[in-house]
């Protein structure tokens, strides 16, 4: 199995006070609340705890990337990656990932991605998303043609990590005369590109063709095994069969010396006031366009308060009945963690530790002690159960790189 | 509130795409545009000018009932498209009156063809950048604070859509939004080439707009009155963005008056 570590990177030391009165706490909640003399401090308490991370036997990193929220302190993921690169020996460096339709150039992701991974000796893990709804907005992106975008930058990233240059590229969204980037990525044929997500079938169904594997995030249990099911599916008609390498999970767990102390900073997994990325506003989270024309009624009925929302928004006891939040010591969360292993199987697993105001010092204790105590126990029931990652399978990277396929993989583009 | 006019519905194909177009009344044709928002199938101030004039309304590629083009990218193809339709069905001159996003486009026909415009009625248009102030964003509003914001009184919109509109009002409201965001998304609901290319249209111009609108800002409205060579500009009072609900019998009044004098 692959375990890794992953923080949202909270931007913890504003007033949440304001977040409540302005009733959101992304896109237009003024960054007048960010405080950069705090921001330096956190980002290199975050530096410390990954670097912590790698010493307690993680395999890898997990990073991400939001725009206008204090939720999250990466605006640009691929820089902690370079810092990473450099600091770090042997974690994989995993971006969960780069939001492509973002990208007016996704050529020069790609050449970031190649530098961070030459940089790195090879541990780059290229996972791409498509962006949250306000993350369209922040960065002034046409939300409507989000996921031609999403698939198009993709394939000229890959294009231009596989093909020798120079070539012109001609697409709907991207033209480029010239493509030359004289950065490739160390990895080959190219760097594991996994794909994180929460409630897009589309994306699901894309990743099972493309092989890529999928990580689902914090989905309850029985979401995951639909989204499994969903992407066996993809996987036989492409011509091959699923399996724990091809899926990923995220799970929201803190560990502290007592258990009190643990559920105590557990809470803080709540400190975006009750939803996943923060307070979000309903017409801001889901643009026209954005999300799939099946979901268009809901999201509408969503956008206006004349529904909940329809990824869900359940409080914090409700979360530890449901296992979305595990919380204790060592001794009683292993358990649990192997409950989640035994139900959604996973060959990768994230372990999303720390967020809110956890200070420091717990955040380390967690560390600690997930990585002394927490994965030698989840790695034996990883192997009892057959639970293997992409790198312990050595797993094809992409569809195009299977041998085993039972059709040609002309399907996949 | 719909009066005794009969409208005929019909679907007609232009580039491939299925139109929806009502059509009544008799007289010189008259083209009328409707708003980002979509229209309503009737309105009394269609039927107020179906009394005078051949009344089309067209539902715009991706709006209303009509097919979304996946290829379309600009209003400016719309306008294109709708000079390939009046010229299927053989009507020239027609007197084109836009109202919101509809004027940008009404503008648009007009630059491409100036001779062919019997007159030309720009009611609270987008399409130019505001000297002053913005264009609103609708992305950044729900979709009813976005139409609440196009008028002046709440009772005018609640006489309109009801206090509570339908869901499936919402939701063509959404599917109205989508594709002013695939074709208008950046810059936001004007053109930047625009300006330069009015005052080629020499044919009577309206441009009529709200004195309480907070859609469109009244300065755009008068870079349209100094850019078109005979316009004139009519500020109505006590009215929001959307006029032809809020002051139907007062618009349909300037626009047949336009069209008299044309």
């Amino acid at each position: 199995m692959h375990f890794m570590y992953f923080t949202e990177q909270p931007m913890s030391a504003y007033d949440s006070k304001k977040g409540l009165e302005f009733g959101a706490t992304a896109l237009m909640f003024s960054n007048s609340h960010f405080d950069p003399v705090a921001g330096s401090r956190l980002y290199n308490e975050y530096i410390e705890q990954y670097k912590l991370a790698e010493a307690v036997n993680f395999d890898g990193i997990m990073l991400n990337e939001h725009h206008n929220a204090p939720f999250c302190m990466q605006a640009k993921a691929n820089v902690f990656a370079a810092v990473l690169a450099a600091v770090t020996e042997r974690v994989k460096i995993v971006m969960l990932g780069n939001p492509l339709p973002l990208a007016d150039n996704p050529l020069r992701l790609a050449e970031e991605l190649a530098m961070i991974d030459m940089i790195s000796k090879g541990r780059l893990v290229s996972g791409f998303v498509r962006g949250g709804g306000q993350e369209q907005l922040a960065t002034g992106v046409n939300p409507a043609y989000n996921r031609e975008r999403f698939e198009e930058a993709h394939d000229l990233i890959v294009k231009a990590w596989t093909q020798p240059g120079p070539f012109r590229f001609e697409g709907t969204h991207y033209q480029h005369r010239v493509v030359n980037p004289w950065a490739v990525p160390l990895q080959k044929p190219y760097p594991r590109v996994w794909i994180p997500g929460v409630v897009s079938r589309e994306t699901i169904i894309w990743a099972a063709k493309q092989r890529y594997p999928y990580i689902a995030l914090n989905t309850s249990i029985e979401a995951t095994k639909k989204i499994w099911e969903t992407y066996e599916q993809a996987a036989q008609e492409s011509g091959y069969s699923s399996g724990p390498e091809n899926r990923g999970y995220l799970q929201r767990v803190h560990v502290a010396e007592t258990e009190e102390k643990a559920v105590a900073n557990a809470r803080q997994f709540m400190w975006m006031q009750g939803e996943f990325t923060g307070l979000a506003h309903p017409v801001w989270s889901s643009p026209s366009g954005y999300f799939s024309p099946s979901q268009r009624r809901n999201f509408v009925e969503f956008a206006t308060g004349r529904a909940v929302s329809p990824r869900g928004r359940p409080d914090f006891q409700q979360q530890l009945d449901d296992m979305q939040i595990i919380a204790g010591t060592p001794k009683t969360v292993i358990p649990k963690l192997r409950r989640i292993l035994e139900e959604t199987r996973p060959g990768i697993m994230a372990l999303w530790a720390n967020d809110g105001t956890v200070s420091h010092a717990d955040s380390k204790t967690c560390i600690r002690l997930l990585g002394e105590e927490v994965l030698p126990a989840l790695r034996e029931t990883g192997a009892k159960l057959g639970l293997n990652s992409p790198f312990d399978n050595n797993a094809p990277v992409g569809i195009r790189y299977s041998t085993d396929l039972r059709k040609p993989a002309a399907a996949a583009s | 509130m719909a009066g005794s006019v009969a409208w005929n519905e019909s679907s007609l194909a232009v580039a491939g795409v299925k139109l929806h177009l009502a059509r009544a009344g008799k007289g010189r044709p008259l083209l009328v545009l409707h708003h980002d928002t979509g229209t309503l199938p009737r309105l009394p101030f269609y039927d107020a000018l179906a009394e005078r004039f051949d009344v089309l309304v067209p539902h715009h590629p991706g709006y209303g009932k009509s097919e979304r083009p996946d290829w379309l990218r600009h209003p400016r193809d719309i306008a294109v498209m709708y000079r390939w339709l009046l010229s299927e069905l053989g009507l020239s001159a027609p007197i084109l009156v836009g109202l919101g996003f509809g004027g940008w486009i009404a503008a648009e026909m007009a630059t491409s063809a100036p001779r062919d415009v019997g007159a030309l009625a720009l009611v609270g248009a987008m399409g130019v950048k505001p000297p002053r102030g913005d264009i609103l964003d609708q992305a950044l509003l729900s979709y009813m604070d976005y139409v609440k914001a196009g008028f002046h009184k709440q009772a005018a919109m609640d006489a309109v859509y009801g206090a509570e509109p339908s869901t499936d009002q919402l939701v063509e409201w959404d599917v109205c939004r989508e594709m002013s965001f695939r074709i208008a998304w950046k810059p936001y609901m004007y053109s930047q080439t625009l300006p330069h290319l009015l005052g080629g249209v020499k044919a009577k111009a309206l441009v009529a707009h709200g004195d309480d609108d907070r859609v469109v800002p009244l300065s755009a409205a008068e870079v349209y009155a100094r850019a078109l060579p005979n316009a004139k500009l009519e500020v109505v009072k006590a009215c929001g963005h959307y006029v032809e609900m809020e002051k139907p019998t007062e618009l349909a009044a300037l626009v047949t008056a336009l069209a008299g004098n044309a």
